[in-house]
């Protein structure tokens, strides 16, 4: 899998390009049409829709996003993205009210939620710190193991991490009165961090030290030679990283109301990879585009498995043939699909005249 | 050294030279790729290394920025001991240099290598703000990218770019920032006639306080942009000299220059 190949080349907008017309006016209509989309989808669609598959894909995305970001523009693809997301969720139901009262400390959640935060990210700098003294195929053996590692020690745990059974009834702070785990405003409040990680990622893609985390996946030897700390860079990286992941992670534990071993298992780690790739490492977008299908393809497999008398479990296989496929047809995932179908009709001509249709 | 000069440019930071290594020694395996050189260079002075395939100069090179560390020795650069130091924490100093295969940020645009270039070497590495467009640093880039004649193509992928625009870009990025000492590794490799011209200007045109060390094959080119010569062979230093002494040195021409030479 040739994943330094799919470096993100699209961004083009150069800081002194001094464009004629502001940035609003700059958004393609498609965006627009997809915005006012998303915000009226509580109007049409049923709860189920809102909360399990939308607030589901949004939360994935958000995981897969810190991956695109680390794998894509800093060239170091990291099996630990949904351990940090779960490391961050485990702090949230280990410092804030939970079911298991023995363990939870019952913080309030102005304490919490920044705590989780910062614990997500030192362990994602301190993982981070290890595995970027390897490369390509090596990182990903040494954070899936540590991403083991972590898994086997919540399972394990009883102490902080109460082993098997992990923590239940995490609910989110009633902020503003409202109960974010209704349907409707667990829709939105996804929306929204799932609209702040993309843009926190496009923008920081064009930033000093996104471009030199580029320069860095491109060309790391020059990079020093241009007066930049190589290793510190790729650091900072797993660090800002684990910000979007620990979102993620906290939407999720909220979303089922508890966290246990399984979600951070090996398949889930695995499964961030596959979200990252079917959508398309090339773009912050892709991360989003390849959990809604990841998603749709769960939730909605059993059915379609079931008229053909396989079991719900095969959807897996499902996932399995369209990675296989997103592989070996368009390395650039789904996004890459598209991109090449516009570039077709872009040079479409007439054959007779030669002019463009 | 036999080229001191009486008008000699004030002495920089508590020494008077530029680069001085001592003893500078690279092993690889059991293999001396340069042993034992010395070499002093004042600042502002620009000197050729001259030598056969195999001599050491990329080696050296290497040495001095710290991209392999020297097996032994000592290199001071502006008095100061950098031995130790990692590459960044030079070139953050005042030393850069170029590459004799281009090497670049293929998947960037022009304007965001030299950016970047003028990046590394100032404040704010990790900002997480984009630039304004009033930025000085985007304003010392667009400055770099004219004197080097790629204006016209400063938003292509660099990927793209032709080989000449290629090593006319990593000339650009040695050039970012406040340079104080260059090192240029075959910066004519590949060259056209005209493109030689214009790399013998964009060289004689610096400023006078900014030394370098050329490593060139093409004689028309290093001996008319540098004041002294260093011939190396078989990782030594051999001969030091103005280059009309070297032209003229029987040794190196039996050695170097295929005895026919002038």
């Amino acid at each position: 899998m040739a994943l330094a190949d799919q470096a993100p080349t699209g961004a083009r907008i150069n800081p002194a390009a001094a464009p004629g017309r502001s940035w609003i006016e700059r958004i393609p209509p498609g965006w627009w049409i997809a915005v006012v989309v998303l915000l009226a989808m509580p109007m049409v669609a049923n709860n189920f829709w809102l909360f399990q598959v939308m607030g589901w894909s949004f939360i994935l995305g958000m995981i897969a996003v810190s991956l695109t970001f680390l794998a894509g523009y800093g060239g170091m693809v990291s099996l630990l993205q949904m351990s940090i997301a779960g490391l961050a969720g485990y702090m949230v139901a280990i410092l804030g009210p939970s079911g298991t009262t023995s363990i939870s400390l019952g913080l309030a959640w102005w304490i919490a939620l920044p705590a989780a935060f910062l614990v997500a990210a030192i362990f994602a700098t301190l993982s981070g710190a290890l595995a970027v003294r390897t490369e390509g195929i090596y990182t990903i053996m040494i954070t899936l193991a540590i991403a083991a590692a972590f898994f086997y020690f919540t399972r394990q745990n009883y102490t902080i991490f109460n082993g098997y059974s992990g923590f239940n009834l995490v609910l989110p702070p009633r902020l503003f009165g409202v109960n974010w785990r209704d349907p409707v405003p667990f829709y939105y409040l996804c929306l929204g961090c799932a609209a702040l990680c993309y843009g926190a990622v496009v923008y920081i893609s064009r930033s000093p030290f996104g471009l030199a985390l580029q320069g860095v996946r491109d060309n790391p030897r020059r990079m020093a030679a241009l007066g930049f700390n190589v290793t510190a860079h790729r650091v900072a990286a797993h660090a800002l990283a684990s910000v979007f992941a620990s979102v993620g992670g906290i939407l999720l534990v909220w979303q089922n109301a508890q966290i246990a071993p399984g979600t951070i298992g090996i398949p889930a780690a695995i499964d961030i990879l596959v979200v990252a790739v079917i959508g398309g490492l090339r773009r912050p977008l892709g991360a989003f585009v390849g959990a809604f299908i990841y998603v749709i393809l769960q939730v909605f497999s059993p059915d379609v498995l079931g008229v053909f008398g396989f079991s719900a479990e095969r959807f897996k296989l499902i996932i399995g043939l369209g990675f296989l496929a997103v592989v070996l047809f368009s390395p650039d995932g789904v996004l890459g699909l598209w991109d090449r179908w516009r570039a077709r009709r872009a040079r479409r001509v007439d054959p007779l005249t030669g002019a463009p249709r | 050294m036999t080229l001191t000069r009486p008008d000699d440019r004030p002495a920089q930071m508590n020494s008077g030279n530029a680069l001085e290594l001592r003893g500078i020694t690279k092993m690889f395996g059991a293999l001396a790729a340069i042993a034992d050189v010395t070499l002093t260079v004042r600042p502002g002075e620009r000197r050729a290394v001259l030598g056969s395939n195999g001599a050491g100069k990329t080696t050296l090179f290497n040495c001095i920025t710290g991209d392999f560390p020297a097996t032994s020795g000592i290199i001071r650069f502006f008095g100061e001991d950098v031995t130790a130091f990692p590459p960044y924490e030079r070139i953050r100093r005042g030393l850069r240099r170029t590459y004799q295969i281009s090497s670049l940020f293929a998947g960037l645009t022009v304007i965001d290598n030299v950016y970047l270039a003028c990046r590394g070497v100032s404040r704010n590495r990790y900002s997480l703000l984009r630039p304004r467009t009033d930025d000085a640093l985007v304003h010392a880039a667009e400055m770099l990218v004219e004197a080097v004649h790629l204006t016209a193509v400063r938003d292509r992928l660099v990927g793209e770019l032709a080989y000449g625009q290629q090593r006319q870009l990593e000339i650009a990025l040695a050039m970012s920032g406040a340079p104080r000492f260059i090192l240029f590794d075959e910066p004519a490799a590949g060259l056209s006639p005209t493109e030689r011209r214009d790399l013998v200007a964009i060289l004689t045109s610096l400023p006078a306080h900014i030394g370098y060390i050329i490593i060139e094959h093409d004689m028309d080119v290093a001996l008319r942009v540098v004041e002294s010569v260093t011939m190396m062979h078989n990782g030594r230093i051999f001969k030091e000299g103005r280059p009309s002494e070297i032209e003229e040195d029987p040794e190196v021409q039996e050695l170097y220059l295929g005895g026919g030479h002038g």
